[in-house]
């Protein structure tokens, strides 16, 4: 299991987790480097960092070897920083990057890349002048250079508001809306990766949503998340955490509803639930997990009620493949639960006649926030009346109820007592029972 | 392990069989206080703290700490091969950089300037512009200079109110690579704040009417000293092309395995 720090949960918290890709060549002739691809270069002096600008900007015979060393410093942040300071720099680049030399202009490409992935605004912001020509070469029919590009427009985007505020206007949308149609899987997978970023923007529900809505992107993006178990995992992950960023932050996803979102989600977790093998195969947790959130958020939205009954079934199968290894898809299946049952008896019903209630008892302890959810999924089965709470109660319900009531959490002694009230109010037979244990 | 019935997966495929009808409860009574329980549906945003570990998941995954989805393939070396248009003598030992060659000198070049464009979109434009005398005919009454911006519809009297246009409203450089005016000029060398792609000989003088670019056989490539070997650079231009003419190929075509390589190796942790 992948530990989760402690470190990124705060800065989650605080709202600061950046996330950014780097795509890097593995064992490229890189200079100085000793043992491999995972030597990070020392900075280099102000002088060192013009000298390379200067063999860069020579029109010399191997320039491309002068490209490559300035391309495998700039793996450091300091001299990221010293380089773009430097008179030029970017223009030199820029014009190494728009030319017609096919060598040049993808080391040109490597290098704003590295850039791109700097942690300073000011190196981002830096990169302004490029913003036009890298949205230029996504039309463009070299794949290596349009996915180089497609990366470092997402890791520039998510760096700085400058940049979001130019794209927008240089009509990067219609772009993007163009790219989601080829055919190539690394490029769709980096489409998606710009998408995502562009809709994690402080300003998206405003400034970005109502574009991408506007646009032809949504039915594309359906699309692409449900052909994820045939190919193209890579882009349907991107475009599933992409529907998740719209569907939790718009007030109503009436697009996205018309579009027929929830069958198709729901489809697709069907799909989903039947071909995970007993142990969790790597990397399936990326694609479960926003599917689950949309399809639950947008089940909360619509309060549309006849739902699949299959979806029971999908949601605990989930629940047992990656109970081990990612404990965290247990609380966005509660969720999903509680979203099924709250007001649809029938779903209720079912969980008790497909004999699903043992699973979801054991899931009472597995955590804080899983405590809480389990009650209520509990308290809304208990709601529905006297024939589900008899039901509830010829499990060992009481016996593993009464120990929460001192744990230190006040949300879960909170539902607990709620649920006992519902079972006394519906059995009061029991309450002799409960008052013996 | 989860306590589950067996048969499950089975349900899934064939359906659910017909469920026993539970007897209809009498409508909930409303909850008494302190008791205030009453089943909703949640809409959780996107700082719910129940999204915490999973957005910590996604997080670890884009930054390359967890396994990839895919195996990567080595980029794979072929014995070396040269470029198939005549004239260019570049040699190649990947069908990476052979598509990337290819795409960036030969793909999208107009055949009467041998400028090379990024897109077939840009290629268009330009000949349109550039080497279409029916089109200044017409941009004489009607707004003709299309805006370059994918989704933008406006169309301009001339390529200045066009770059003004692309400067102000979608904030473009003013010096834009892929806009340049034409020349109308004669005798005008190249300077180097004048970068062309390709060279600059025009292989049909007589179709500009209204405008003659100029040929100057003193310029057979490099601008700005920036080209090392263009193809086709020879001054005499060969049978005159008198329709227009693009090198297109679908975008559905491919060189190499561009398709399914998705990181050229271990990514990188920050």
């Amino acid at each position: 299991m992948v530990p989760c720090p402690a470190a990124l949960r705060r800065a989650r918290r605080q709202e600061q987790l950046v996330s950014k890709r780097l795509l890097r060549e593995d064992g490229a002739a890189q200079e100085g480097a000793q043992d491999g691809a995972d030597v990070v270069p020392d900075p280099l002096s102000e002088d060192e960092v013009l000298e390379l600008l200067r063999g860069v900007q020579r029109g010399s015979e191997d320039r491309k070897r002068w490209l490559g060393r300035l391309r495998w410093a700039l793996q450091n942040e300091e001299t990221q920083q010293k380089f773009v300071r430097l008179d030029g720099s970017i223009r030199t680049l820029t014009g190494l990057f728009t030319s017609s030399l096919a060598e040049l202009q993808l080391e040109a490409a490597r290098c704003l890349h590295e850039l791109s992935h700097s942690s300073v605004p000011a190196v981002a912001e830096a990169c302004l002048p490029v913003t036009s020509y890298l949205l230029t070469y996504l039309s463009g029919h070299s794949l290596e250079l349009t996915e180089l590009c497609l990366y470092t427009l997402g890791n520039l985007i998510v760096e700085s508001e400058a940049v979001r505020k130019q794209l927008l206007p240089q009509g990067i949308i219609p772009v993007l809306a163009s790219c989601i149609q080829s055919p190539h899987e690394a490029v769709l997978e980096g489409v998606g990766y710009v998408l995502s970023q562009l809709l994690q923007a402080k300003e998206a529900p405003t400034e970005i949503i109502p574009l991408v809505l506007d646009s032809a992107l949504p039915q594309h993006m359906l699309q692409l998340v449900c052909s994820g178990l045939r190919a193209a995992m890579g882009a349907a992950v991107e475009f599933a955490w992409c529907l998740h960023y719209i569907i939790c932050r718009h007030k109503d996803n009436e697009l996205l509803l018309a579009l027929g979102a929830v069958p198709t989600l729901t489809s697709l977790l069907l799909d989903l639930a039947a071909q995970i093998p007993q142990d969790a195969s790597e990397g399936l947790e990326l694609l479960v997990c926003p599917v689950l959130r949309c399809l639950s958020n947008l089940l909360a939205q619509t309060g549309c009620q006849g739902q699949d009954g299959r979806l029971l079934i999908a949601v605990f199968l989930i629940l047992q493949c990656f109970l081990q290894q990612h404990p965290f898809l247990i609380h966005e299946c509660l969720w999903l639960l509680n979203n099924l049952t709250a007001d649809d008896p029938s779903f209720c019903s079912a969980l008790l006649s497909l004999d699903l209630l043992p699973a979801l008892l054991q899931l009472l302890t597995c955590s804080q926030m899983g405590t809480v959810l389990v009650l209520t999924v509990l308290c809304n089965m208990a709601e529905k009346g006297q024939f589900q709470c008899q039901q509830l109660l010829q499990q060992p319900l009481l016996a593993q109820l009464l120990p929460l009531l001192t744990l230190p959490d006040p949300e879960a002694v909170g539902q607990c007592l709620e649920l006992l009230h519902l079972l006394f109010l519906h059995c009061p037979e029991v309450r002799a029972q409960g008052a013996g244990l | 392990m989860l306590p589950l019935p067996p048969g499950l997966r089975l349900l899934l495929r064939e359906g659910l069989p017909p469920l026993p009808q539970h007897p209809p409860s009498p409508p909930a009574p409303r909850p008494t206080p302190p008791f205030t329980f009453a089943p909703r549906r949640l809409q959780l945003g996107p700082q719910h703290p129940l999204f915490e570990d999973g957005d910590v998941h996604r997080h670890l995954y884009l930054q390359g700490v967890l396994t990839s989805l895919e195996e990567v393939a080595e980029r794979p070396k072929v014995s070396e091969f040269s470029c198939h248009i005549s004239g260019c003598s570049q040699v190649f030992d990947t069908l990476e950089s052979y598509e990337h060659h290819y795409n960036t000198l030969h793909r999208n070049v107009c055949s009467f300037c041998k400028r090379s464009f990024p897109s077939g979109n840009l290629l268009d434009i330009h000949i349109l512009e550039w080497h279409d005398s029916l089109f200044q005919i017409m941009a004489e009454k009607q707004n003709m200079y299309q805006c370059l911006v994918e989704g933008c519809t406006e169309k301009f009297r001339s390529s200045k109110d066009r770059k003004d246009h692309l400067v102000t409203v979608h904030l473009y450089p003013a010096d834009f690579r892929f806009d340049r005016p034409k020349k109308v000029k004669s005798g005008s060398k190249h300077t180097s704040s004048h970068v062309e792609q390709g060279t600059s000989v025009p292989m049909d003088v007589s179709v500009e009417m209204a405008e003659q670019s100029q040929v100057n056989p003193m310029e057979t490539g490099p601008e700005e000293s920036m080209e090392i070997s263009q193809p086709a650079a020879s001054p005499s231009p060969s049978l005159p092309e008198k329709r227009l003419y693009k090198s297109r190929i679908p975008s559905t075509i491919c060189f190499g395995q561009g398709a399914t390589r998705g990181f050229k190796g271990p990514r990188k942790k920050v």
